[in-house]
């Protein structure tokens, strides 16, 4: 599978995750499936880290805003086809605990690396979906318009 | 009343968005949307029929775990979202306080 988005979009995650450094930044990656099953990303939308105990290494959505974002997002025609968040001092690579609390399958993870305040350029924003049997990330090319 | 259905969900409903489903409380309910689509089930609830950990279901504007959860009572004009718990992050916490 693939991610397409604008390089505009994928900027403004990098800059998010720029902003909340050293906490972690979380959104919503907004677009359609195209009939071929890219994921053609319209926006993205941020999200609060509700983490409250350790955001520099864990984000959480809170489950009502995020509902509500569902909501709204259904409204404007547009689908949720991800969802990305950032690793402070950490490459873009999904850990163990992405693994452990990914919902299904289908969904793009967009991961961007945020080193010492400022995203990372060299291979600083991978995408993944989950494989089938949840057992691993399968990585996905980002497809840059 | 009306299913929300998730994105990744809707190759287990031939695509559709929202789904009709029959029954008095959201178990019942969501029983019917799995009845109907038997690949769902696998993906909303665990081998012991528990609902997965990361599945959240809303009533209306309502997360039911805080209405009664399954036995939440439904109506005809109710709506059922489903939404996934989003969580994750980088590796545990070094001494140095960072990932």
């Amino acid at each position: 599978m693939a991610l397409e988005m604008g390089q505009e979009e994928l900027e403004r995650v990098r800059r998010h995750g720029e902003e909340t450094y050293p906490h972690e930044c979380c959104g919503l990656l907004l677009g359609r499936t195209g009939a071929d099953g890219v994921r053609v990303v319209a926006e993205a939308q941020r999200m609060r880290n509700a983490h409250t105990e350790s955001p520099q290494n864990r984000f959480v959505f809170d489950p009502q805003e995020h509902f509500e974002a569902q909501r709204a997002a259904r409204g404007r025609g547009l689908e949720i086809v991800g969802f990305y968040h950032s690793h402070p001092d950490h490459p873009a690579w999904p850990s163990q605990f992405d693994l452990e609390h990914a919902a299904w399958p289908g969904y793009s993870y967009l991961i961007v690396s945020i080193q010492q305040g400022r995203a990372a350029q060299e291979a600083g924003a991978n995408s993944f979906e989950l494989a089938e049997d949840r057992s691993r990330f399968l990585q996905e090319t980002i497809a840059l318009r | 009343m009306q299913i929300h259905i998730p994105t990744p969900l809707r190759a287990f409903t031939g695509q559709q968005a929202t789904v009709e489903a029959q029954g008095r409380d959201v178990g019942e309910a969501l029983e019917d949307l799995v009845r109907t689509h038997p690949p769902l089930r696998a993906q909303l609830f665990n081998t012991d029929g528990q609902l997965r950990s990361f599945v959240n279901v809303y009533l209306n504007d309502e997360d039911i775990r805080y209405t009664g959860k399954e036995k939440t009572p439904v109506n005809a004009s109710d709506t059922i979202s489903i939404v996934p718990s989003i969580a994750g992050g980088c590796r545990a916490l070094t001494t140095a306080g960072r990932c």
